[in-house]
């Protein structure tokens, strides 16, 4: 990050280069409280993508012991006790310090002020606060794992964890707690930001779909993450004083924490997904050169998924004795929730019509999010159906679903993302051929780590099973088939963490638009000036408009952007020839 | 859902467990239905992906391709047909889901208790079993299941049913076996340490080896005698009266009371059904029958689940024979239903294959209405 002046003189013929400061975000300031105590929405989002590395490192390790284990019928590998720990600590790991920060933490918070137009959040010292919060909640999460772990499973239902765990589950809990309020900050901070601090000419309707996306995320994280909050702290308050809401025997009922715990938990799903689809939105625009087909469409479909996916946390609880009525009621929503996922898959595969489509690795990874979401969105119409939910509740099934959406959609969203903007946030190119390798390899070892779970699911076997049956050998071949795949998914995600720090220092200089890309953040240098832009950015042009790549300028002193033939762009119509 | 047709498939679908019930049939041919869709729909988006993919790959590095819009018609056509097709998954779904809930009210039934990490089974006959449950096919077979501890679920993946377990309540499933044999039956919910060892087998028997099976219980008493003990050790019987026509003890006789609707103190009435017999047993203050006073201790740690279910047993067996209840839904016809002790245990329960015995009861008429006040005379009779 220090190389900023040899990165002129190697560029020196980069004409881009030589007009602008070699002052940037990353070489503004030096040591680590220039990092620590830094109000830079950049720095920021780069303190959070070493966190959630950390965070998903250690997940994905808790996972790799999960495949070893399920190798054998036979539990010989570690004990049960362990093994409970171990998938608990998995998915605590992954759902709250990798799946809902990630995206939103590390591209939401690099990306959003510089899409905008704008110098930094609404409240950068609230945006600093709530990675403080983050890593707070992260870490007590870390120590209770560390210290004896927790066995309840990431879902904490009670009377287990209130009155029957002995392990860490107050200490975890908390941990949880706290990180719900850096969420709750970060959403508070993308809502008012996108308000408040638009660049002139940034109407709504020309701001990237991946805004949109964020901020109907942000609506959930305000009005989701609360509810989480008042859960955790009522189950430990029945687990510490044995107030009865949950415990039946002391009047409570256990069926309520699990109506609780979903109102946050499926919206959350949404959390996770709707950053990603904002990630595919802009590289299917980016790598194909054509705006979004059906903007409007993308975009509001991004409002529904947010207000519908409140409304559908019953379909978790089909058979946990809730009414016959309620789940039809859950059923149906669930399905009309679903639309909006599919009008946006049908819209990018409309958009690569009559596209330029390039083969870089972001657009590789949108591909393989396409039809991995594609695959765990209808899987999800299998468990909306109630009599069919009966059979694959709680099975791998439901396992196989929610991977192929959270890995197959939120981690190809965000491999996507880092990639696409990998140039913007360090300055420097990855490697292409590596990365379109480990796109590949990634892909391949993902299927066939899941796609051989939806089959063990639909067989019968439970989730959350230290051993099964050894008198089925097809269990047996189809997990070794899962392990196998984990191998592969694992090695493929090794490849990009080596070279993308490799690339930092060797990497290829990366000019300010690469791609290129139309919107904002690709008009400043890159990395970016600490105020993002030398002048305050005049829009005049809509969301994804492609001009011959001469004009798209990156925005620097006295040139603002200026409308071509004189004719404001916003007049003319999208449908012109613009060759 | 009677009037609309369940589309069901017998042919044995790859990756699939036995079909062994008859819900089996119909959830795989939904899950053929759905495979079919989710092919179709990728292979769909797949093609079309890989075609622009190849067609209008970058030729030349500056390429800049004539921006489209959008299209209202495209967009309502792909919001309105996939909306349709869900809705058709929605309501094929539903009709497997009420079938599957929608208990019988003639059928076999079973008492079930989820334990760490155990299923304790208690048939009506009296027979127990743990881990193992013994039925006979092509007979309905209700189970009433309740959790001594955390929240279980009843999974036989061969049947397609499931149903969580939990705890402070009764819930009910139902089944008919289609074929014999042994199935895996598991805990689907995770429920602590050996959540996975917490399962056993459904052996599923012809007619002729069932009735074998029933004959080699040995000094097996049947659920509602084991209850009518409990009965009197616990004291009960000092306040309730069990006989048709007897006077009124300090708490409401018991005598044809399953299945009627119970006025209680405040307003309201409550349906007398194995929920509240057992809501009255161990937190008696929750629901007070209306004129009597709150003076029922709870029960509340002294019995076991399994107890309370033998209580549940003998009272629902306090009925003029042919009145007895099937189940919570009242007036529902049975034919026959356990009575107290002494006679053998496949005479005693009527079988749903043969629903033909019925025998002695008490051919005395309704028991007087709950209400009758407190007549202060404790000390009566059995």
């Amino acid at each position: 990050m220090s190389t900023n002046t040899t990165a002129a003189a190697a560029t020196g013929t980069r004409e881009w280069r030589s007009r602008f400061p070699t002052v940037n975000y990353l070489n503004a300031d030096y040591g680590i409280w220039s990092w620590l105590l830094t109000k830079d929405h950049k720095r920021i989002g780069l303190l959070y993508l070493i966190s959630v590395s950390f965070f998903f490192a250690i997940g994905g390790a808790y996972a790799g012991a999960i495949r070893l284990e399920l190798l054998t019928p036979m539990g010989d590998l570690m004990q049960s006790s362990t093994y409970n720990k171990v998938f608990t600590h998995h998915g605590i790991m992954m759902v709250f310090f990798f799946l809902i920060p990630a995206i939103p933490g590390v591209l939401g918070n690099f990306l959003i002020p510089l899409m905008i137009g704008a110098k930094d959040m609404a409240f950068p010292k609230i945006n600093l606060l709530s990675w403080y919060i983050f890593m707070a909640g992260g870490l007590i999460t870390f120590c209770a794992l560390l210290f004896g772990g927790v066995d309840t499973g990431w879902t904490f239902y009670v009377p287990y964890s209130s009155n029957f765990s002995n392990t860490y589950v107050t200490l975890a809990g908390l941990g949880i707690f706290i990180n719900g309020f850096s969420s709750i900050l970060t959403g508070l901070n993308f809502i008012v930001t996108t308000h408040t601090m638009r660049a002139p000419g940034m109407t709504w309707f020309r701001l990237p779909l991946f805004v949109w996306s964020h901020y109907a995320t942000a609506l959930i994280m305000i009005l989701g993450t609360p509810v989480i909050a008042i859960t955790i702290l009522l189950l430990a308050l029945e687990r510490l004083s044995h107030v009865g809401i949950f415990d039946p025997a002391l009047g409570g009922d256990p069926v309520l924490f699990q109506h609780m715990f979903w109102f946050y938990s499926h919206p959350a799903v949404y959390i996770m997904i709707l950053p990603s689809m904002a990630v595919i939105s802009e590289v299917v625009a980016t790598h194909t050169r054509k705006p979004i087909f059906g903007y409007s469409f993308v975009a509001f479909s991004s409002l529904a998924i947010a207000v519908f996916g409140f409304l559908v946390w019953g379909h978790h609880l089909f058979v946990s004795s809730q009414s016959v009525y309620a789940g039809m009621i859950f059923s149906m929503i669930s399905f009309v929730v679903a639309i909006p996922s599919a009008v946006k898959v049908f819209n990018w595969t409309a958009t690569m019509y009559k596209g330029s489509i390039s083969y870089d690795t972001p657009m590789l990874y949108a591909f393989a999010f396409i039809g991995l979401f594609l695959i765990g969105g209808m899987t999800g119409l299998f468990l909306a159906a109630l009599g069919f939910d009966i059979h694959v509740h709680d099975t791998y099934f439901v396992v196989a679903h929610f991977h192929y959406v959270m890995v197959g959609g939120t981690v190809m969203g965000y491999l996507g993302g880092l990639h696409n903007w990998w140039p913007k946030i360090t300055g420097r190119m990855y490697p292409e051929g590596w990365a379109r390798f480990a796109a590949l390899v990634v892909f391949v070892g993902f299927n066939l780590t899941f796609f051989p779970q939806f089959l063990l699911g639909y067989m019968g076997m439970p989730r959350r099973y230290h051993a099964y049956p050894v008198g089925e050998p097809m269990w047996q071949v189809l997990h070794v088939m899962s392990t196998g795949g984990a191998t592969v998914l694992g090695i493929g995600l090794l490849i990009p963490a080596v070279y993308f720090i490799w690339s930092m220092r060797y990497g290829r200089f990366a000019p300010a638009n690469p791609w290129p890309g139309t919107g904002l953040e690709w008009r400043t240098p890159s990395p970016p000036p600490t105020e993002n832009f030398l002048v305050t950015p005049v829009v005049t042009w809509e969301a994804y408009e492609y001009r011959p790549i001469e004009e798209l300028q990156t925005i620097g002193p006295g040139e603002p952007d200026q409308p071509i033939d004189g004719q404001h762009p916003a007049n003319r119509g999208t449908e012109t020839e613009e060759r | 859902m009677q009037s609309i047709p369940i589309p069901n498939i017998s042919l044995p679908v790859p990756f699939s467990p036995e079909q062994a019930s008859t819900f089996a049939p119909h959830v795989d041919a939904l899950y053929v239905y759905l495979v079919t869709l989710t092919a179709f729909f990728t292979l769909l988006i797949s093609a079309a992906i890989i075609f622009f993919a190849v067609k209008y790959r970058r030729r030349q590095a500056a390429e800049l391709p004539r921006p489209i819009a959008g299209s209202m018609v495209l967009e309502l056509t792909w919001t309105i047909i996939p909306l349709m097709i869900a809705m058709t998954i929605f309501v094929w779904g539903a009709s497997i889901f009420f079938k599957a809930y929608r208990a019988p009210q003639q059928a076999m039934e079973v008492y079930v208790v989820g334990k760490q990490w155990m299923w304790k089974f208690q048939h009506q006959t009296g027979q127990r079993e743990i881990n193992e449950l013994h039925v006979p096919v092509g007979a309905r077979v209700k189970l009433t299941m309740t959790t001594e501890d955390v929240i279980h679920s009843f999974y036989v993946p061969a049947f397609r049913i499931k149903q969580d377990v939990v705890p402070g309540r009764y819930l009910q499933t139902w089944f008919e076996a289609t074929k014999t044999g042994k199935f895996y039956l598991f805990c689907a919910e995770y429920c602590g340490t050996n959540h996975s060892g917490m399962g056993g087998y459904i052996y599923v028997m012809d007619q002729a080896a069932y009735q074998q099976w029933l004959a080699g219980g040995t000094g097996t008493e049947s659920a509602a005698s084991q209850g009518q003990k409990l009965f009197q050790q616990r004291g009960c019987a000092s306040c309730h009266q069990v006989e048709a026509g007897g006077q009124q003890g300090l708490g409401p006789t018991l005598y044809g009371i399953f299945g009627k609707q119970q006025q209680i103190e405040g307003d309201g009435a409550v349906t007398v059904d194995e929920g509240y017999i057992r809501e009255s047993i161990l937190n008696p203050q929750a629901k007070i029958a209306a004129g009597f006073q709150n003076i029922m201790p709870t029960f509340q740690g002294q019995v076991s689940e399994e107890q309370v279910l033998q209580l549940v047993a003998y009272i629902r067996s306090l009925a003029p024979a042919g009145q007895q209840q099937g189940g919570a839904a009242a007036g529902a016809q049975t034919t026959s239903g356990p009575t107290t002790g002494g006679v053998p245990p496949q005479q005693q329960r009527s079988n749903p294959l043969h629903p033909s015995d019925v025998r002695q009861g008490n051919p005395a008429p309704q028991a007087p209405p709950a209400g009758g006040g407190n007549t202060g005379n404790a000390n009566r009779q059995q």
